[in-house]
């Protein structure tokens, strides 16, 4: 049932490989094209930031990378998997046991303890309540929030509220991080502090992160950077290039 | 995973305390409203049922007057002789006996107690032709009967007013101006279908009666009862036409007496009861209709409250059913809830109205049972619409909701 092969990575191909993928919204003359052929490849255990500007087609690709919609045209190969061919449940079960998803808005559940919003994704995988907890509180540690469960995210700050949202992503130990802008609601330190906390999760595990910046200084923890204009891949190349794009801007 | 649903769908209810109170009332109003109307509405067919196996089925009352109306009621209207009862007893087929009875309100006096009640003149087939049994005693004999003798035998509510726990048999109570020797005990017959009371009541032989205590030969009523097996329309034909002959009815008058059958009476009684407790019934089921569409309407404003909780569900990885069935768990959840409480209602308030309406109170675990599932299965029916609109949301835009 699972269209991912178990060894899944040993292919040779590397874990994400988009081709000539395309994305249009509405039909006919109103039809808007937000990505318009895009070829990408991404090894396991890469740190990729995405940048560009608003409307450029990065929320797009991002949810196409993570399996929460297909392309309108090309192919997506996860693992190998062509995902574009999966039905919505295919698709689900596979977000559940590779992917982590961190929002801009965090998302977490309202009224609802930070140990009970790590839990969520576990519940899904059919983890009894005793493993559930552990790994929670495994997960809310390792990102410094010990001693926080039983808070509410009424009861903790922006940092805070996305470091809990970061552990749930994390709790299911997954191959693949996702991030659009998570620190788009936040003030430089907290956003460093974040950031901090995302390369460690990639340099000690081994998580591959894919993230939405604005920021230069955010994009600058991730060791390629991915720049979308108009629903395409302008440039594309490892930090110190962009570095020196970013100076040039800033020169400007 | 069933379990996890429930928690979260009873979290939810909690949550919204007051607004899933008012949403289940219809299913609590439509529930409680089914059970109470079988529950009377057994009871109502019981106590009818009861009370005419207590007459004595197979049974004709025979009365003076018409029927119903005006001018019924049985004023004005000749009484009955004895010969009427030995002529109907002689003449028609398929007759086993004939009582005629004679009432009239009396107070009976024994030592320092005295009781009103009912004396009742009748032949010595009455006990047997109204399915009286005896608890202690005899009944009176030919003898006693053709005299005009001073014997009684009382009910059980006399007994119990006059006596107490002290033996009646043998003791002389006064009726009227005489002194009656209480030979026989009736057995409990209970409460009537009307909630009088069948007990209270002093039975003697007709012409004691008669003589001592109205003073005159009239009958006011004839009871027959009629073999087993016998068409009882066709006994009925053949005394109306004997009594219009004795009575000298020409062709264009109408009848001045009436006959009852007390099989049509029961059939007439419970089928009123079953008419009533249909159309009740039809009224409730239109409220769990409308408490169903309650259920509906708060559901799916729960979904949209909740779009992006379920966009962020869907996006760790749900899978459609289990995001369809946390939101049918959560309906069937809060009609279930419903319906439970319409049950205890139900209980109280059909046992409160069964003292009331003075019919017998009797627990249906059927009805009960029944209409628990019926609202659990109204949860069903009309919280899928919303579960699946749920279930079918899509994550990104879902996440994007405000
Ligand atoms: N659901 C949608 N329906 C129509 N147009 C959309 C939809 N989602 C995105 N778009 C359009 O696609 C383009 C790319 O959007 P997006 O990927 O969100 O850009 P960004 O790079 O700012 O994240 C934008 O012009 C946007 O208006
Ligand atoms: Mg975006």
């Amino acid at each position: 049932m699972n269209p991912v092969p178990a060894n899944g990575g040993d292919t040779g191909a590397p874990l994400i490989r988009l081709r000539g993928v395309t994305k249009s919204y509405g039909q006919g003359a109103a039809a808007f094209q937000a990505l318009r052929g895009v070829d990408l490849d991404i090894e396991a255990g890469s740190f990729v930031a995405i940048m560009g500007p608003s409307g450029s087609g990065k929320s797009t690709v991002m949810n196409i990378l993570g399996c929460l919609d297909t392309p309108s045209g090309g192919e997506y190969l996860f693992l190998g998997a062509h995902v574009e061919r999966l039905t919505r449940d295919e698709r689900a079960r596979l977000r559940r046991r590779y992917f982590g998803f961190v929002f801009q808005g965090f998302n977490l559940l309202a009224r609802t303890s930070a140990l009970e919003n790590v839990e969520l994704p576990l519940l899904y995988r059919g983890e009894d309540a005793a493993t559930r907890r552990a790994a929670a509180r495994e997960a809310l540690a390792s990102v410094g929030l010990a001693g926080w469960e039983h808070h509410t995210p009424a009861e903790l700050s922006g940092g805070q509220q996305q470091r809990v949202a970061i552990a749930r992503a994390i709790v299911t130990r997954p191959r693949v991080l996702l991030a659009d802008e998570p620190t788009g609601n936040l003030d430089t330190q907290r956003s460093h502090e974040i950031m901090q906390l995302v390369r460690a999760l990639n340099a000690e595990r081994g998580i591959t992160v894919l993230m939405v910046t604005h920021e230069p200084d955010v994009a600058a923890y991730a060791g390629r950077v991915v720049h979308f204009v108009d629903g395409l891949i302008a440039r594309d190349g490892p930090q110190a290039v962009t570095e020196a794009a970013g100076g040039d801007a800033r020169a400007v | 995973m069933w379990w996890n649903a429930l928690l979260l769908a009873l979290r939810a209810i909690r949550r919204n305390l007051l607004r899933s109170f008012l949403t289940i009332l219809g299913i609590v109003i439509g529930v409680s409203a089914v059970i109470t109307m079988v529950t009377l509405g057994r009871g109502a067919t019981q106590a009818v049922s009861d009370q005419i196996s207590s007459l004595g089925s197979n049974l004709l009352m025979v009365r003076p007057g018409q029927r119903m109306g005006p001018g019924g009621g049985g004023f004005g209207a000749p009484p009955f002789k004895e010969a009427d009862a030995e002529a109907i007893a002689g003449q028609i087929g398929g007759v086993r006996a004939v009582a005629p009875q004679v009432t009239s309100t009396v107070t009976v006096v024994y030592g320092a107690n005295n009781w009103s009640t009912s004396a009742s003149g009748v032949s010595a087939d009455y006990f047997d032709i109204s399915n009286w049994r005896l608890a202690g005693g005899r009944i009176f004999d030919e003898t006693e009967e053709r005299a005009g003798a001073a014997v009684c035998v009382i009910g059980a509510t006399v007994r119990r007013e006059l006596f107490g726990s002290e033996d009646p048999l043998g003791q002389s109570i006064r009726v009227k101006q005489f002194s009656c020797i209480v030979i026989g005990l009736l057995a409990a017959k209970g409460q009537g279908a009307m909630g009088m009371d069948q007990d209270d009541l002093v039975v003697m032989p007709l012409r004691t009666v008669q003589r001592r205590v109205t003073g005159n030969q009239s009958i006011r009523t004839l009871l027959v009862s009629m073999k087993d097996g016998v068409d009882s329309t066709q006994v009925q034909t053949g005394v109306t036409r004997l009594l219009r002959e004795r009575r000298k009815l020409s062709a264009a008058d109408i009848d001045n007496f009436n006959v009852l059958d007390t099989r049509q009476i029961a059939e007439a009684m419970s089928g009123t009861t079953r008419v009533m407790t249909t159309l009740l019934g039809a009224v409730a089921a239109v409220s769990l209709l409308v408490g169903g569409i309650g259920i509906m309407n708060i559901m799916l404003v729960s979904v949209t409250e909740r779009t992006r909780e379920i966009g962020l569900r869907l996006a760790i990885g749900a899978l459609e059913y289990e995001v369809l069935l946390q939101f049918l768990i959560e309906a069937v959840a809060l009609a279930s809830l419903g319906g439970l409480i319409g049950v205890l209602l139900a209980t109280v308030a059909s046992f409160v109205l069964a003292q009331v309406m003075q019919v017998p109170y009797l627990f249906q675990p059927g009805i009960n049972l029944m209409s628990f599932l019926f609202s659990a299965a109204i949860g069903v029916l009309f919280g899928y619409f919303p579960a699946r609109r749920a279930a079918r949301l899509d994550p990104i835009e879902a996440l994007r909701h405000e």
